[in-house]
């Protein structure tokens, strides 16, 4: 839900990396934060267990720039990808204004990658979100790892709607700052058509 | 279906100002914040510039959404009140008309009864204004803010 504040002429909207535990979703917050400038970030806060292992949520407040004389804000967060913590998850999705997918591209995984999608688009069904109508991007992680399954095969199996779509390697960057740009497009460009 | 978004005009934000100094007086409390239940800070009074509001409301959103969903396994309605005490600093969150979150951090120099009671007064006068909002937003047509961005607009945020 984006907060829109014409007193101190601000957007402030909420993006949420999901996907399976260990995917790369808080590596992708933590190269967005180590990359970007110190005026347009605050500080990145990660809960997370003793093994880092997030816990309930990492969060990233980014600020883009002005777009006619309204500062536009991204809170980024993440999910716990682990199974069992399904409760958190749902609460994090509360609120949403658009969700990037990471999927990790290894062949083990791609199990994985299918139940954290289905649980996705029914966590968001309980709040009343339809995945179809969101703001929505795919990442494919881990690309650089020699059991990397195709991405025409990921493609075909976790993005059948065919939403923009990106190869990355969280670790590098490399495809991390592509995403973004992409979520963040697509929520303010959803946002126009809304008013 | 998307959540309807939440729009602040200068006059609700004024009033909701002077509900948080009046609070931060009244209840000798250190600093008010007022936050969107995602975590959005909407207002503050007595918040220093080493203060690190932005993350404080984000955190308090989370425990507040957990709180939440530890109400519903229970059964529980709500829990509209928490307080987390501490050596020094202790802090009191109330929800307020189920979508505001009331912080108050507050020291030694005052009680957690006094804090309470000046909060009660201080949640029914936001939820009157948020509820005004609320009415406001929905009967007043927004202006054309977004349909003038361009797709060149949005382009031009990413060009660093």
């Amino acid at each position: 839900m984006s907060f829109i504040n014409y007193s101190a002429r601000e957007i402030n909207c909420k993006l949420v990396y999901y996907g399976p535990g260990l995917c790369g979703k808080t590596t992708n917050l933590q190269f967005i934060y180590n990359k970007t400038r110190p005026d347009a970030k605050g500080k990145m806060i990660s809960l997370a267990t003793e093994t880092e292992r997030t816990l309930f949520f990492d969060f990233l407040p980014l600020s883009l720039g002005e777009i006619r004389g309204f500062k536009t804000r991204f809170h980024l967060y993440t999910v716990p990808g682990q199974v069992f913590y399904d409760a958190s998850r749902k609460l994090i999705l509360k609120g949403v204004d658009g969700v990037c997918f990471v999927a990790d591209s290894q062949l083990e995984r791609m199990e994985a990658n299918i139940e954290s999608l289905d649980n996705l688009r029914f966590n968001l069904q309980e709040q009343g979100y339809e995945l179809d109508k969101l703001p929505y991007v795919v990442q494919y992680n881990k690309r650089d790892l020699p059991n990397a399954v195709p991405v025409e095969e990921l493609r075909e199996v976790l993005n059948p709607t065919g939403v923009p779509d990106y190869e990355a390697c969280a670790v590098t960057g490399e495809g991390v700052f592509d995403t973004l740009k992409a979520l963040a497009k697509q929520v303010l460009t959803e946002l126009r058509k809304g008013q | 279906m998307l959540n309807a978004q939440m729009v602040m005009y200068e006059e609700e934000l004024s009033e909701i100002q002077e509900i948080a100094d009046q609070l931060q007086q009244d209840s000798r409390a250190r600093t008010i914040l007022i936050v969107d239940k995602n975590g959005q800070m909407i207002a503050n009074a007595g918040a220093g510039s080493d203060l690190d509001t932005t993350s404080l409301s984000s955190l308090v959103a989370g425990n507040v959404a957990a709180t939440g969903g530890i109400a519903k396994l229970i059964e529980e309605e709500e829990f509209t009140g928490q307080f987390h005490e501490g050596k020094d600093i202790s802090v009191h969150m109330t929800l307020v008309a189920r979508r505001i979150i009331l912080v108050v951090l507050f020291d030694k120099g005052t009680t957690h009864g006094l804090v309470r009671l000046r909060v009660k007064k201080a949640s029914e006068a936001l939820s009157d204004v948020f509820d005004r909002l609320a009415v406001k937003q929905a009967s007043t047509p927004q202006p054309d803010l977004f349909a003038e961005i361009t797709d060149a607009d949005i382009d031009n945020l990413f060009n660093d």
